[in-house]
């Protein structure tokens, strides 16, 4: 198939509730993961205390913030709450809109994962655009979101592992919400360069959609019905 | 159309604050306590913190020592009493005998440590709640407050201090606590992080009003609830 070259009028793409947990998440989370790795140097181990193994022998000191562990600490519990916010904020109006359908990842969207891999891997052809979003961006959204509730759901684990310990014991308690913490912000952290790449390549009215909520010359027929 | 969807993200401007540092100190600063007011408000005095096996308790040689200073401050112990004061109706200085002599409580139970390890360690002491009974403790008071031979000082909500697990530890491992973990002493509080179980406890005080000083790693920009 060929790519439609006759680009249709402008789309309202993302609401005002989807821009603004997109930036205020992206702030959160910037500040969560480097004040989280400053925490992790504290104990960079996920084994026992004696006789201990470190992963590392210190995190880079450019790569965290907080200066010391309490300082981490204290950029890590106040973003903690502006991260629960944003990520509630986002997952109630995606809910309550219907706007979730063009994000999550669902049966229909999984023989669409190959061909555009494909694209984008081993330059085959460009599938046509059905929708906002391609299945497999669907699918590395719908991870980030699940990796973001994940992280959020075992950072409160490992805050009140006493008071949670009913949803801490899912996780395998304190020391496993500690370590599925740091896997799911490896997960994200993963998500972010190919993220990055692609808002790179789709240019400049791709990215100010994620400011205004419109784009001028999207590669799909928009929903009029929408807006 | 599209400046007035721009002009609607403005808000995420205040996060801006967090770039002026003074202005950053006080934003991070109430982050902190709001985490503490609404930790203090989840919390729950029924709900005990997680207990566990024989089987799952660490070997004594690898529960770790760790202090601020050093591991055997000087204590004289044929002479040691903890001095009780403040909001009580029997105050005075109460020996240890008189402190075993309440209902002994031995738990398994997961210290955490704010640096990030934990350890699964067995103690055994008195409650805390039993002994504030016996010094006639008013039970409208909101906090206490503790001192300690190797001058740390540490202080407590009132809900915590009363929850059954709060103990005050004279026993490890069904050993007489040893040196560097706090003898003769020690608070041990399963729903806290390690620097609120204050060691070498000297003196306790019942008050409404917290000090100044009132928790040493608190003190320093710690959470002072440090609450599990």
């Amino acid at each position: 198939m060929t790519t439609i070259d006759t680009h249709p009028g402008p789309a309202f793409e993302h609401p005002w509730a989807v821009r603004f947990c997109h930036w205020s998440n992206a702030v959160a989370m910037t500040i969560l993961t480097l004040s989280g790795l400053r925490i992790f140097s504290a104990f960079p181990s996920f084994g026992s205390k004696i006789p201990q193994h470190d992963l590392i022998e210190a995190v880079p000191q450019a790569v965290t913030l907080g200066g010391w562990l309490g300082g981490a600490l204290q950029w890590h519990f106040t973003f903690m709450w502006i991260f629960g916010i944003g990520g509630g904020l986002y997952l109630i109006s995606q809910l309550a809109s219907g706007h979730y359908r063009t994000v999550v990842f669902a049966r229909r969207d999984i023989s669409g994962v190959w061909p555009m891999a494909r694209h984008y891997f081993l330059f085959g052809p460009k599938p046509a655009a059905t929708g906002q979003y391609n299945p497999l961006q669907k699918l590395a959204y719908t991870s980030a979101l699940l990796l973001g509730t994940l992280s959020l759901l075992t950072g409160v684990v490992m805050y009140k592992p006493a008071q949670l310990s009913t949803l801490g014991a899912v996780f395998g308690g304190y020391h496993g919400a500690r370590l599925v913490h740091f896997l799911a912000m490896c997960g994200l952290l993963a998500f972010i360069p190919g993220h990055l790449m692609m808002v790179a390549l789709h240019g400049w009215d791709n990215f100010t959609s994620m400011l205004t909520g419109w784009k001028r010359r999207p590669e799909y027929e928009p929903q009029r019905s929408e807006r | 159309m599209t400046r007035r969807e721009l002009l609607k993200l403005s808000p995420l401007l205040l996060l801006g604050g967090f770039a002026v540092p003074t202005l950053r100190d006080r934003l991070l600063d109430a982050g902190v306590a709001w985490s503490d007011t609404a930790s203090a408000a989840v919390f729950r005095r029924d709900h005990g913190a997680p207990v566990f096996a024989d089987t799952d308790v660490v070997p004594f040689e690898r529960f770790p020592y760790n202090g601020y200073d050093v591991l055997e401050p000087a204590i004289d112990f044929d002479d040691w009493a903890l001095t009780v004061g403040g909001a009580v109706t029997l105050a005075g200085r109460y020996s240890l005998d008189q402190i075993r002599a309440l209902p002994k409580v031995t738990q398994n139970t997961r210290h955490v440590c704010v640096e990030g390890w934990d350890a699964i360690g067995r103690f055994g002491g008195s409650r805390l709640a039993d002994f504030l009974d016996l010094v006639g403790a008013n039970p409208h008071a909101r906090f206490i407050t503790v001192t300690c031979a190797d001058d740390y000082y540490e202080s407590l909500d009132m809900a915590t201090a009363r929850q059954p697990q709060s103990l005050l530890c004279y026993e490890m491992y069904d050993r007489p606590l040893d040196r560097g973990h706090g003898a003769p002493l020690r608070l041990q509080l399963p729903t806290k992080l390690g620097y609120k179980q204050a060691k070498y406890l000297t003196t306790i005080t019942v008050t409404d009003v917290l000090p100044a000083r009132r928790s040493y790693w608190g003190d320093q920009g710690y959470s002072w609830y440090g609450g599990l």
